[in-house]
């Protein structure tokens, strides 16, 4: 009886609590999706997505891709570069595009290679763990590197055309010096999350900061670095498929060509090459990732 | 003499260097294989080098310009069209947000046909998983570029061109965090008979949902960053205002706007993180 008399109110106090959350519930629900329809909206109306754009330009995109695929003839799929349908009428310029293939893939080598290199110098001065007494150094090479990644490489390439000339130089130099920031990011996490054992055995023995550096730090992350390095060279490789568009070499000059100049099936035939080496790399440096990380874990 | 040191004679060393041969530093063999790795590195390196034409000289001048260019640089300055750097500005992160919005809710369903508990064609799925790899292949760029031709200068053609790059690395995300969901609670509702469209909506999205949020929150941020290039090859935004500074040499325009998109994509990125963890909380593992 005197359970119940308690009860009875509090439930009904729990009951109301509950309704008013629930309300409160969905008004933030409403308020918030139609604050996200306003920006959607807002969006639309600045990037000029308007109904009668849009209901305009998707048979044109129907019709352009349309005309980018290749007409490939099932009878004289494999004839000559001759015959119009076959594989090798397609892929007629298939020597010259690989050898360009081959120029992007060796300036994405180099630049992932100088990335690296100047990432390797500068991750240990950018990690916390390593700089306690040099709070100065620390903030300024980390703002440096924080400078070289957020500015994307096409726009370095833009510039640097100006400075070193068209040509595959000044692509290097771009996406090398993205690939500085970005990697010296993640190079000095690796370095932060070392185990620091090492560091104070190394100290105990009396080495100094470079012993520090060489005998208790890269042991440890050089295989993380190398892994790391391996993935940028997947994403430097799309970047030089691209950076070409500037005049800055690789294929992307050719392929900005053939799509301006209108070079239908070519355009088809140039990208497959670019996917077909991006996910060639890709599996390779997968299969090379997990066999360097599988090692030093064992 | 120490009996200690008296051990450790040249048999003694013999002995030790016969069992464990590794302690003694690397074997000739091994030592040749190591020369003539870095001899081979060496020689491409070399031979690129040469390719690529970075002579002395060549690197000298340009970094005499690259210094030139920095000086120019400096103090930024915006210019007699700040109206049109703000437009172009207001168009990346709007490219950005139509394109990520519109990728994120076609990559969905996409995400669900690739996910192997909720596909159960083996083959159907691998040539759907490879589709999206093919995809991620071609930079945005490429896109942007093919859109241009396709539906003309403008940033519809930016705004199709995230939307196309991110729907297949969305859809392959998606179908990974479907992948990695709990099955009991998939389970639980299979179990009160529901059939498969409840079990999805009920089981499923549920889990993957705050994932899903997250993944397109951290796709809107990229995106506002490679919306501010797209605008290069004419397909809106802020690009082409870049570009067109860096064709007349105004270099103090250059860096002013760079600071701006700097800001810009350091304000969304703080903006985003703040509703990520609004939507989701810290804990929820990606």
């Amino acid at each position: 009886m005197s359970t119940s008399a308690v009860a009875a109110p509090s439930v009904s106090r729990a009951l109301d609590a509950w309704a008013i959350q629930q309300r409160a519930c969905r008004t933030a629900t409403l308020g918030y999706g139609a604050l996200f329809i306003a920006a959607l909206l807002a969006a639309a109306w600045v990037s000029e997505v308007r109904p009668a754009t849009v209901a305009a330009g998707i048979p044109r995109i129907g019709e352009y891709f349309w005309l980018i695929l290749p007409t490939l003839r099932w009878e004289v799929l494999f004839a000559g570069p001759k015959v119009e349908g076959s594989l090798a009428f397609w892929m007629y310029r298939l020597d010259a595009w690989s050898w360009l293939m081959f120029e992007t893939s060796q300036m994405a080598a180099l630049a992932t290679l100088m990335g690296a290199a100047t990432a390797f110098v500068l991750c240990f001065p950018a990690s916390r763990n390593l700089m306690p007494l040099a709070p100065v150094t620390f903030a300024i090479v980390r703002r440096c590197l924080e400078l070289f990644r957020t500015v994307p490489d096409i726009v370095y390439a833009l510039i640097l055309v100006w400075a070193f000339g068209v040509g595959p130089l000044a692509g290097v130099l771009a996406i090398g010096l993205h690939a500085t920031g970005a990697l010296g990011k993640l190079f000095a996490e690796v370095v932060e999350n070392a185990d620091f054992r090492p560091v104070d055995g190394v100290r105990a023995a009396g080495g100094s900061w470079l012993h520090v550096v060489r005998f208790a730090i890269v042991p440890q992350v050089l295989p993380n670095f190398l892994s790391y390095a391996l993935l940028r060279f997947e994403i430097n490789l799309r970047g030089a498929s691209v950076i070409g568009f500037v005049g800055a070499g690789g294929i992307g000059q050719e392929l900005y060509t053939v799509i301006s100049f209108n070079y239908y099936e070519e355009v088809s035939a140039i990208v497959l090459l670019i996917i077909i080496a991006v996910t060639a790399i890709d599996l390779v440096s997968e299969r090379i990732r997990f066999g360097i990380i599988g090692r030093s874990r064992r | 003499m120490r009996p200690g040191l008296a051990a450790i004679d040249a048999s003694a060393v013999a002995v030790a260097r016969a069992r464990a041969p590794g302690a003694f530093g690397a074997s000739p063999g091994r030592r040749a294989l190591r020369a003539c790795f870095w001899f081979a590195f060496l020689a491409w390196l070399g031979a690129l080098l040469w390719w690529f034409d970075f002579s002395p000289a060549r690197l000298w001048n340009g970094i005499g310009g690259v210094l030139t260019i920095l000086r120019l640089m400096v103090p930024p300055s915006p210019g007699e069209h700040l109206d049109d750097i703000l437009k172009g500005l207001g168009e990346s992160v709007a490219m950005a947000f139509l394109g990520t919005v519109m990728a994120a809710a076609m990559a969905i369903p996409l995400g669900f046909l690739g996910a192997r508990n909720v596909a159960t064609n083996a083959l159907f799925r691998f040539s759907l998983r490879r589709l999206f790899d093919g995809f991620r292949g071609a930079d945005q760029l490429i896109w942007a570029l093919a859109y241009v031709r396709a539906v003309g200068l403008g940033p519809l053609a930016g705004v199709l061109a995230i939307f196309t790059a991110d729907i297949a690395v969305l859809a392959k995300l998606y179908a990974e965090a479907i992948e990695n969901a709990e099955q009991r609670q998939t389970e639980g509702v299979e179990a009160a008979g529901a059939p498969r469209v409840l079990v999805m909506r009920f089981g499923l999205l549920p889990q993957v949902l705050p994932v899903m949020l997250a993944q397109a929150l951290y796709f809107f941020e990229s995106n506002t960053r490679s919306a501010a290039i797209l605008g290069i090859v004419g397909a809106g935004g802020i690009g082409l205002q870049i570009a067109e500074r860096i064709r007349i040499r105004a270099w103090d325009e250059v860096s002013f706007i760079l600071v701006l998109v700097l800001v810009t994509v350091a304000a969304i990125d703080w903006v985003s993180a703040r509703i990520r963890h609004r939507l989701i909380g810290r804990t929820v593992p990606l």
